[in-house]
């Protein structure tokens, strides 16, 4: 055999026969510190003892021919995976965990607790196993390294990403009353409170798919257009201040999502700067129109309109000029150039923003919780049916199925249909020529909207640096320290520092979590960019499909499915900071695959291939040949699934417990006390702290690359992505 | 000379290989002798580089057997391969110097520091790039860049060293000295050699034997004289040398001769046993002579259009059996447009083919 098979084979004994198979006892019965060998033999955890079988099964093996030996592996690790599997879901906390199976079987008091270390280890020995059983078997050309990483990204991407969204749908089913499954499914799923359309024919409220809906499109369409103003104003036009255009683009990264709400309250609430100077120039009584759909959209816009923009630059700077060029030249004028050339080579472009808009609009949790008041949207009617006095999972279960079905569909609309249609005119070919500028009216209606829309999102900004530097926002506007102090209040005492501050515990983990968690997601997802990019096996196109797909479900969807499935045995981990890390790696995986994607592409194919002939394994390739040159790539996965973390909140909400409490949560909290002070003088810290990461390391990737261009003639391969 | 070599020879046995519906290589089978060096030559995706690939254990194959040096690798990944490929893009690590480039593959076979750089020193020399250790890649010129390739693939003392169109990325002087260069090597270090190029001139240049390919299989295989003055059919016939092919009737036949009817010219040319009656003959464009006196026995054409290349005439000929290319280096001689001349045949640079 060889070594690796060796080493496979004997974690799977380690973990079944040395450590702890079950994870911390709930209970004092000796057996659940035992190994799962002895725990199988004399404890009470009988159902054990049948994972002897594959774990000998290589053993008894081992004498015959290499093919024999092959097929020994495969089979262990099968029969070795399915039975854990199977064994770990059927027997819960409280006997069986399925009641078909208590008929079949008859009633037990048997019960068990969640994985420990031996049972992962011996998961993981037996998902490696067949890896290697596979590899030796002749698939992928019999690379281990290949076989292995493939076996775990799919295996991981099923149990995280799968598992929990399909325990979505069983909530969504658990019998309600005396109905049975079905029946309460439907009912579920066509309940008025999504359905309904009632405000169309009456003077009520519509169903909240409705409104999802309605927010959805309008947002989508108002980021586009906005986008399309700031991305021609930025290459169109000899607008003076577009490096400044530019800085916009890298604001949405470093902004939690729901802090631009709480600038909005301060300008807009009812003791906003605004709502005050209308109240005492005009007499207007101060209202709360802001809650509900007005807010939500106008947030929603300013987060938004750089994503947009961020894709429409790229679109516009993707038309060669030559096209604009060859029309002047065929007696078109500005004007009519535009509107017969560029913009039909723009419209592709303009859906894709508009979908991912769309997408980010439903998506969206923190913005309509702030601001929602009455207007209810499915991200936010997800968080109150789990986490408020309703605790409906069922409820909570079909409105997120509703939503992942919004969500996956727009997704397959842009990746399918669009994928198809974009125009790429320019060629990589030296195509030299300028743009041509825009037709005066229409330069005036951009920066006409444009302008405006940057001065208010800089006035935004400003009011989040400076706004928790003010007593009392509105009613007493004299500076002082005192947020600051509550929530990072620093005192020297008899026993040496005291991190008094309210905020220290949660930024404290926020940045531990933050930290564990993103150098794992971008191994994963530069793993992942490599087998998409460098290898080609069966299914691959649905394996990058399932990979991606992680993308376009909403954070709430993840958190309510990842506190449904991992609240029990055979993985209870809810309230431990492993959910916090695990939900993150797999939520923000997607980028990291792209930019892994994005930077592969751009190295020659023939460097893997040489390295070959030359006696290298794939693993060393990787090591030796793949990753050197992709670190720029590296770091760019890094600082992204890093800031993710920081920043994300729709998820991590349903997953907070007081000991791991996160910066955004706590955040919330205090916007839902009232405590805006305190929450705007933290989310400023944040944006300065993740705005020094950002510059600190782009500064440093960007400073390589440049060494690298002077000293040598640019290599070609080693474009960052 | 520390860079030993451990010439083994290739044997294609009935080799497939389909990708999806489309099959890239078809049934081919072919040897390579130990020592020599071999050239699959063909129009692009007539499946030469997937042979290759398939040699160097990069593509898998559907059916059929490799061997190298006897032994059957066609289960065995590129790593375990005792073989070595220059890439057409050089694929040098733009992440590593020159030295560290060349030994990438000795580190990799576990060879001791000392000795590998003793043999990546040897391997440069070899290539006459020594003194250029520490240099990027990146700050070499194209023609060094190839070099290092080379360089890099040789101090592995591979089995069979394998060329994918290594001169594609060279301008035209270079490309020449270079494909001498590497010939010399490969002659006086006795490396079996398997070389793809799409280009007729290269392949006639340094091959012992070249392998015709076109549509995924073997059109003619043979030496370059082989190829050139005996082709196999007219695909052969056109894409080496570029003859002039035209319909012909055989009306009698001496030894190793035949007499064929063109356009009611009759004209002598080598036979071939095999040809049936109704031929094509191949006339390569450097065969043609024009008689403007229009004593000689030959084709009446008119020159169409006339191009001065300095060392020669190209000619563009209308005759009634069709339009034919000639070559003269009669440069003095030159015949204007619209002249009425004949053309006579050399017969050395005549081949019948099968119609």
């Amino acid at each position: 055999m060889r070594r690796s098979q060796w080493f496979w084979l004997a974690a799977g004994w380690i973990g079944f026969a040395l450590l702890p198979w079950y994870d911390t006892p709930l209970s004092d019965d000796r057996t659940w510190s035992l190994p799962a060998l002895f725990a199988g033999l004399f404890g009470s955890a009988p159902w054990l003892l049948p994972l002897l079988v594959p774990l000998l099964l290589p053993i008894v093996y081992l004498t015959k021919d290499v093919h024999a030996r092959a097929t020994s592996l495969t089979a262990a690790g099968i029969i070795g995976i399915a039975y854990m599997i199977l064994q770990g879901f059927a027997f819960g906390l409280n006997g069986w965990s399925w009641t078909f199976l208590e008929s079949l079987l008859g009633s037990t008091d048997g019960f068990q607790n969640g994985f420990g270390y031996g049972a992962n280890v011996t998961l993981f020995s037996f998902l490696f196993m067949l890896t290697e059983g596979l590899a030796a078997r002749g698939w992928m050309k019999g690379d281990r390294f290949v076989t292995g990483a493939i076996g775990l990204v799919i295996g991981t991407i099923l149990f995280f990403v799968f598992l929990p969204v399909s325990t979505i749908l069983t909530n969504a089913a658990i019998p309600d009353g005396e109905q049975s499954a079905l029946v309460s499914f439907f009912h579920r799923m066509t309940d008025q409170d999504i359905w309904s359309l009632s405000c169309i024919s009456e003077n009520r409220r519509c169903g909240v798919f409705w409104n999802s809906l309605r927010l959805g499109v309008l947002t989508g369409a108002i980021t586009t257009l906005l986008g399309l103003a700031f991305a021609l104003v930025a290459t169109r036009t000899n607008f003076p201040f577009k490096r400044g255009l530019r800085l916009l683009t890298v604001l949405p990264i470093i902004t939690p999502p729901f802090v631009i709400s709480l600038a909005i309250i301060l300008l807009f609430g009812r003791n906003g700067t605004v709502t005050n100077f209308f109240a005492d120039a005009f007499d207007v009584a101060p209202s709360r129109w802001i809650y509900g759909l007005p807010g939500i959209l106008i947030t929603q816009a300013l987060a938004f309109t750089p994503i947009a923009f961020l894709v429409l630059i790229g679109v516009v700077q993707g038309i060669a000029p030559s096209m604009e060029e060859a029309s002047h030249t065929l007696r078109a004028n500005r004007w009519q150039t535009f509107k017969y050339v560029t913009w039909p080579l723009l419209r592709p472009g303009l859906a894709n923003a508009f979908l991912i808009g769309f997408i980010e609009s439903l998506a969206d949790f923190g913005n309509p919780l702030v601001l929602g008041g009455n207007y209810d949207v499915l991200s936010t009617k997800i968080f109150f049916a789990v986490v408020g006095s309703q605790n409906d999972p069922g409820r909570a279960g079909a409105l997120a199925i509703v939503l992942l079905m919004l969500c996956v569909g727009a997704f397959y609309v842009q990746r399918r249909w669009l994928g198809k249609k974009s125009y790429q005119t320019l060629t990589g070919k030296g195509d030299s020529g300028r743009p041509s500028e825009l037709p005066r009216g229409l330069k005036y209606v951009c920066y006409a909207t444009a302008i405006p829309w940057a001065i208010f999102t800089l006035i935004l900004y400003t009011m989040i640096m400076f706004g928790g530097f003010v007593k009392n926002w509105g009613r007493d506007n004299s500076f002082s320290l005192d947020h600051f102090a509550a929530n990072f209040g620093l005192e020297w005492t008899d026993f040496g520092l005291l991190w008094s501050g309210r905020a220290w515990d949660s930024l404290f983990t926020t940045l531990e979590i933050a930290a564990i968690s993103a150098p794992l997601t971008a191994g994963m997802g530069l793993l992942t960019a490599y087998l998409l990019v460098r290898q080609r096996f069966a299914g691959q196109a649905g394996f990058e499909f399932i990979t991606m797909l992680s993308f376009a479900i909403p954070g709430t969807v993840i958190g309510v499915s990842y506190i449904l499935a991992f609240n029990t045995p055979p993985l209870e981990i809810t309230g431990t900071g492993i959910i916090l890390v695990l939900c993150f790696i797999y939520r923000n995986m997607p980028v990291s695959i792209r930019a892994g994607v994005a930077a592969m592409s751009q190295i020659d194919k023939s460097l893997d291939e040489c390295a070959m002939t030359l006696g290298a394994t794939s693993a060393q390739t990787v090591r030796r040949v793949v990753l050197p040159l992709l670190r720029p790539a590296i770091v760019a996965a890094l600082v992204y699934s890093f800031v993710r973390a920081i920043t994300s909140v729709s998820a991590v909400i349903f997953l907070v417990s007081a000991r791991y409490d996160l910066a955004t949560s706590y955040i919330v909290g205090r916007v839902e006390n009232g405590e805006y002070g305190l929450a705007i003088a933290y989310s400023a810290t944040l944006i300065v702290i993740m705005a020094a990461a950002i510059t600190l390391i782009q500064f440093a990737v960007g400073e390589r690359k440049v060494s690298r261009r002077t000293s040598s003639d640019a290599v070609k391969q080693e474009v960052p992505a | 000379m520390s860079v030993d070599t451990k010439s083994g020879g290739v044997e294609f046995r009935d080799v497939t290989r389909r990708f999806g519906n489309v099959v890239a290589v078809d049934n081919v089978s072919f040897t390579a002798a130990p020592g020599t060096l071999v050239t699959l030559l063909g129009p692009s995706g007539c499946g030469k580089t997937t042979t290759l690939r398939m040699i160097a254990g990069l593509e898998s194959v559907s059916e059929g057997k490799v061997l190298i040096g006897g032994k059957d690798v066609t289960l065995l990944h590129a790593t375990d391969r005792n073989v070595a490929m220059v890439f057409q893009s050089y694929a040098l690590f733009p992440h590593m110097t020159v030295i560290e480039n060349v030994s990438f593959g000795l580190e990799m076979s576990g060879i001791s520091r000392k000795d590998r750089e003793e043999k990546a020193a040897e391997g440069l020399r070899l290539v006459g790039l020594a003194g250029y250790e520490n240099r990027l890649p990146s700050e070499l010129s194209g023609g060094q860049q190839q070099r290092v390739a080379v360089a890099r693939a040789l101090v592995l003392e591979p089995e069979v060293l394998l060329f994918d169109e290594p001169l594609s990325n060279l301008d035209a002087k270079l490309r020449r000295r270079m494909r001498d260069d590497i010939r010399d090597l490969q002659q006086s270090l006795g490396l079996t050699s398997i070389y793809v190029t799409h280009d007729q001139e290269e392949a006639l240049a340094v091959s012992d034997k070249i392998i015709v390919m076109n549509r995924a299989v073997i059109a003619q295989e043979g030496t370059p004289r082989d190829l050139y003055e005996r082709p196999a059919d007219r695909f052969v016939a056109d894409f080496i040398g570029g003859a002039n092919l035209i319909e012909g009737r055989i009306t009698g036949r001496a030894e190793r001769s035949a007499m064929v009817d063109v356009g009611g010219v009759h004209i002598k040319v080598p036979d071939r046993p095999e040809a049936p009656e109704d031929v094509l003959v191949a006339i390569r464009p450097n065969a043609i002579r024009l008689d403007t006196t229009r004593k000689e026995e030959g084709l009446p054409v008119v020159v169409r259009k006339s191009v001065y290349l300095g060392s020669h005439m190209e000619y563009a000929l209308e005759s009634d059996v069709g339009e034919l290319f000639a070559i003269d280096h009669n440069v003095a001689g030159a015949v204007a447009p619209g002249t009425d001349a004949v053309a006579c045949f050399n017969e050395t640079g005549m081949a019948l083919v099968a119609r």
